[in-house]
């Protein structure tokens, strides 16, 4: 669990083996970026893809746009390379695929731990993101999600998650909906970030919109972007409203002012302001960029 | 060292670069085919990198074509390692 505030309304993933794409991942306003030497990748291409994403996050400036990569699973001939090559480099978290137990993330961390040892690196700096895309993965997930203080997002993967269950992905999502709950209340359990999957039709704003209200109003923190023009619609329902942000406004600085009165519980309009109230403001606030002066 | 084997890297998508090696005769040295969009603008600058970067492998006997649109200093650098990498034989972490 980690208390750092992370915006993340929006991750997007970038092909690792795409120059034009990487070169300007920090201009199009996602919260957050993804590089992918997974399933973005070719099987042929992996290590191009490595070498380009070590040396584009080398000289690249993203501005403040989060930069995570994602790694291939350890049990590829790939995922060990990415990793020397990517830890090094610290980006802000390393994304891992499939994740099913908390075991797997044990001896993953380990490797991490040790290349950073190796290059004199901390080992609080870069988190871990937890991608859950099997039905082990869900059975596991809190688990997953509370073991490890480096772990401060969980994932779920909706298309590997339907293909490991053996389903068809519906618009509606209902074969995943259990997952998406499920996955949802362990990183709540664990105060952790949680991202919805991606919303596969690019052209379909609409229904992208429908979904990302979805996944909002169960708990996600965020959701995954597969292509820019998925954003706005994205940082639209994830953004507190005008009404919501001087609310949350108006709790913080009474309870400020309370506080140093020596009060804890008080009223707003009739309504009761205690600690999980004002946390939840707090956190709109940070949504929002909005600092109580 | 000498390329073992003809091998590639990169792609003809704008901001991209592909290079193709090929191995040459003993003695010959290094023969070099540059072509790229932005050569006016950069072309000097765009030779020095791909001579660095076959000196710190020091290549030689080798027959290297480029063909840029337009890439960065990094992508150039990321693909011609690829290349040389793959014409020793010797890239890790990828199937072939």
């Amino acid at each position: 669990m980690t208390t750092n505030f992370k915006k993340r309304r929006s991750m997007l993933y970038i092909p690792g083996n795409n120059p034009a794409m990487i070169q300007q991942g920090g201009i199009y306003g996602a919260d957050s970026i993804l590089l992918d030497l997974e399933d973005a990748v070719a099987l042929n291409q992996k290590d191009a893809a490595r070498t380009l994403v070590r040396n584009m996050m080398k000289v690249i400036d993203f501005y403040d746009t989060e930069v995570c990569v994602r790694v291939n699973h350890l049990s590829t001939p790939f995922g060990l390379a990415d990793l020397e090559e990517i830890v090094p480099l610290q980006p802000s978290a390393i994304r891992y695929p499939k994740t099913e137990s908390p075991e797997e993330v044990a001896e993953l961390l380990k490797i991490i731990e040790k290349i950073e040892d190796r290059h004199g690196l901390p080992h609080n700096k870069m988190t871990l993101h937890a991608m859950i895309e099997t039905a082990m993965g869900v059975q596991n997930v809190f688990n997953i999600a509370s073991m490890f203080s480096r772990v401060d997002a969980i994932t779920i993967g909706g298309q590997d998650l339907t293909a490991d269950m053996n389903i068809i992905y519906t618009p509606d999502g209902a074969g995943i909906d259990f997952a998406r709950k499920r996955i949802v209340m362990a990183a709540k359990a664990s105060h952790i970030d949680v991202i919805d999957t991606v919303f596969p039709d690019v052209n379909d704003e609409e229904g992208l919109r429908r979904e990302t209200e979805y996944a909002k109003k169960i708990g996600f923190t965020g959701k995954a972007v597969i292509n820019p023009r998925q954003i706005d619609v994205i940082h639209e329902v994830f953004t507190p409203t005008e009404e919501e942000i001087r609310k949350a406004y108006r709790i913080v600085k009474e309870f400020r002012t309370n506080s140093a009165a020596g009060i804890g519980v008080f009223a707003i309009d009739g309504k009761m302001v205690d600690a999980p109230v004002v946390a939840r403001a707090e956190y709109i606030l940070r949504l929002a960029n909005v600092t109580v002066g | 060292m000498k390329p073992k084997i003809a091998a590639q890297s990169g792609t003809f998508e704008s901001s991209d670069v592909i290079f193709l090696i090929e191995p040459l005769p003993d003695n010959s040295g290094r023969k070099l085919e540059i072509t790229s969009t932005v050569m006016q603008q950069f072309g000097a600058s765009f030779n020095l990198i791909v001579e660095d970067i076959l000196n710190q492998y020091d290549m030689t006997d080798i027959h290297l074509i480029a063909k840029d649109k337009g890439a960065l200093e990094p992508t150039i650098k990321a693909r011609l390692e690829t290349a040389i990498k793959r014409s020793l034989d010797q890239q890790e972490g990828t199937l072939k």
